[in-house]
């Protein structure tokens, strides 16, 4: 996409791109490892017999050392695939086959991503008992409750390690060392997290852990799974079959180019990971208090205390969030609003929060990254605020609120 | 989603956008919609009581850029008509006007009813006040 100079603030192009829960940029050193891969070095990586292969080989495991190291692991306990869902599927199904002699019980919560609520759905169907733990209404679950939920059967544990609306963080460390207490499997989904907020998987007892390159600034179509060896030996059987590749979990050649990125964007935010946050927590710290001194009936939604840095999920009431992102359509972020989705229901997020329909119809995720500058928060600010405070001029219901009406006592005719 | 050059009119300068004297006699109030399904839409309207034509009609709407749009489009559809020509006013009237998406015919549907129960309102209170003037006169 073309970017051009804003014509009212300096330094600012538009587009702004604030939407990085969603996908990132690639970082510019990463298509640079890459492309060696995408041209003269194009071998297979299991071809064993010739320079090409060996090549594209020592490309795959530098970047399985690359990824290991960010997380804590072991190179050898990194596998490839094609990206996160495929990652969540793997690790629910691939755990659910293997354990199906000790019991039939998986534990998950509400605000999962989709990949691996409808991966739980489709486990159901095939005779696995699912348990969805509720949030409380900073977004979190309650360690009770899961220690509750536990039986003789349960043998897999799956809680996301940060979540892609609202950014909080689930007591990973906490369910980890529940879950090895009770000798049932750990699987985390960390696309969120991994690269943004530190991550080990020993110290925190993570058995199964699922990434993906995009939302690290590297390339799409490409994830890595980790899959504990150790302490205990954990084990999935493979749910795609053909050449045995990735020690049998997972077969298909493997995807250099995207691997060899995704290894450098893990070593960039291993050595990059602190003072980004830093830098990212204050942007996002100064976007909420521009709002907050500028507007009325505005509230974050989710755990301010934990949460990624980059995330503000934030809920402008009476006003409706699709109409607010048309009013700042040179500015990419996303809304809980029903409008935007396919489905018009609003964000199951935010839902299970307990707040209202009207409250997730009024929410934006702003979505700071690595490529985002303070101009950009300022402009983008400045931008909502505007809409904002226009749009409440048209809102009836921010009208009656003004006059002390207590909405909940009307009786709407829903349609 | 992309929306019409008509929508984003509607939405960028929203036409009779206020409050009219829900007290008065001669305004007729309609509130439609739920916070819950993201739009609510009150639509009002002051009618000429001699003339009962609609000289009158301001919005406010909480919802979409359609939803917007629809309601602004209504408030100046319904000005100048009778309030007997403004229930004529059909939501594919709105759809097309607008060239609204399937998933925004809700919007034009709501547009409509906002129409009918301003409307409504402003008939059912001058009944009443009909009512009462005979029988007044009666004693």
């Amino acid at each position: 996409m073309i970017r051009t100079e804003s014509p009212t603030a300096k330094g600012v192009k538009l587009p702004i791109y604030m939407d990085n829960h969603a996908t990132t940029q690639m970082d510019p050193r990463v298509l640079e490892a890459m492309m060696p891969y995408l041209t003269e070095t194009f071998g297979n990586a299991a071809s064993r017999n010739h320079a090409f292969g060996w090549e594209a080989e020592v490309g795959v495991e530098k970047a399985r050392e690359q990824i290991a190291k960010l997380i804590g692991a072991t190179a050898k306990e990194i596998i490839f695939t094609s990206g996160a869902t495929e990652g969540n599927n793997l690790a629910i199904k691939g755990v659910a086959e293997m354990y199906k002699e000790r019991g039939n019980h998986i534990i998950t919560q509400v605000s999962e991503h989709k990949a691996v609520l409808d991966t739980c759905k489709r486990m159901e169907k095939y005779g696995y008992r699912v348990t969805y733990l509720p949030v409380n209404k900073d977004g979190l679950i309650e360690m009770e409750d899961l220690k509750r939920a536990m039986d003789d059967k349960t043998i897999l544990v799956s809680i996301m390690f940060a979540n892609n609306e609202i950014g909080v963080i689930q007591p990973i460390a906490e369910i980890g060392k529940l879950c090895h207490e009770k000798g049932v499997v750990f699987h985390t989904d960390a696309v969120q997290a991994v690269g943004k907020i530190p991550v080990d998987v020993n110290a925190m007892n993570i058995d199964i852990l699922t990434l993906s390159g995009h939302k690290i600034y590297g390339p799409k179509g490409v994830g890595a799974m980790y899959v504990r060896r150790r302490n205990p030996r954990v084990q999935i059987a493979a749910q795609i079959d053909g050449g045995g590749h990735e020690r049998g979990m997972r077969s298909g050649t493997l995807n250099v180019p995207g691997i060899v990125g995704l290894g450098m964007a893990c070593e960039i935010c291993r050595v990059e990971m602190g003072a980004e946050a830093e830098r990212e927590r204050k942007m996002r710290d100064h976007l909420k208090a521009k709002f907050e001194k500028a507007l009325d009936y505005v509230h974050v939604n989710g755990s301010w205390e934990h949460r990624l840095p980059g995330n503000l999920n934030m809920s402008f009431v009476y006003v409706e969030g699709e109409s607010l992102l048309m009013g700042i359509n040179d500015v990419a972020v996303s809304s809980g609003s029903a409008c935007t989705s396919a489905t018009l229901e609003p964000s199951y997020v935010l839902k299970a929060l307990g707040l209202g329909d009207d409250v997730a119809h009024s929410s934006i995720r702003f979505g700071l990254g690595r490529f985002n500058t303070p101009e950009e928060v300022d402009y983008v600010s400045d931008k909502v605020i505007d809409i904002v405070l226009k749009l409440r001029e048209l809102s009836p219901l921010y009208e009656m609120v003004k006059e002390g009406i207590d909405l909940t006592k009307i009786e709407w005719a829903a349609h | 989603m992309a929306y019409s050059d008509k929508v984003v009119d509607h939405y960028n300068n929203p036409r009779n956008v206020g409050t009219l004297d829900k007290a008065s006699s001669e305004v007729g109030t309609g509130l439609v919609g739920a916070p819950e399904c993201g739009d609510v839409m009150r639509l009002q309207i002051r009618v000429n009581p001699e003339t009962q034509v609609i000289e009158e009609a301001k919005f406010k709407t909480f919802g979409c850029g359609s939803a917007i749009a629809s309601s602004s489009l209504a408030t100046e559809w319904v000005k100048g008509k009778t309030v007997d020509e403004a229930m004529e006013i059909k939501n594919t009237d709105i759809v097309k006007e607008l060239a609204l998406p399937p998933v925004k015919i809700h919007c034009s549907v709501l547009a409509e009813d906002a129409i009918r129960a301003a409307i409504g309102d402003w008939k059912v209170k001058n009944a009443a006040r009909q009512d009462t003037t005979v029988a007044v006169a009666t004693h």
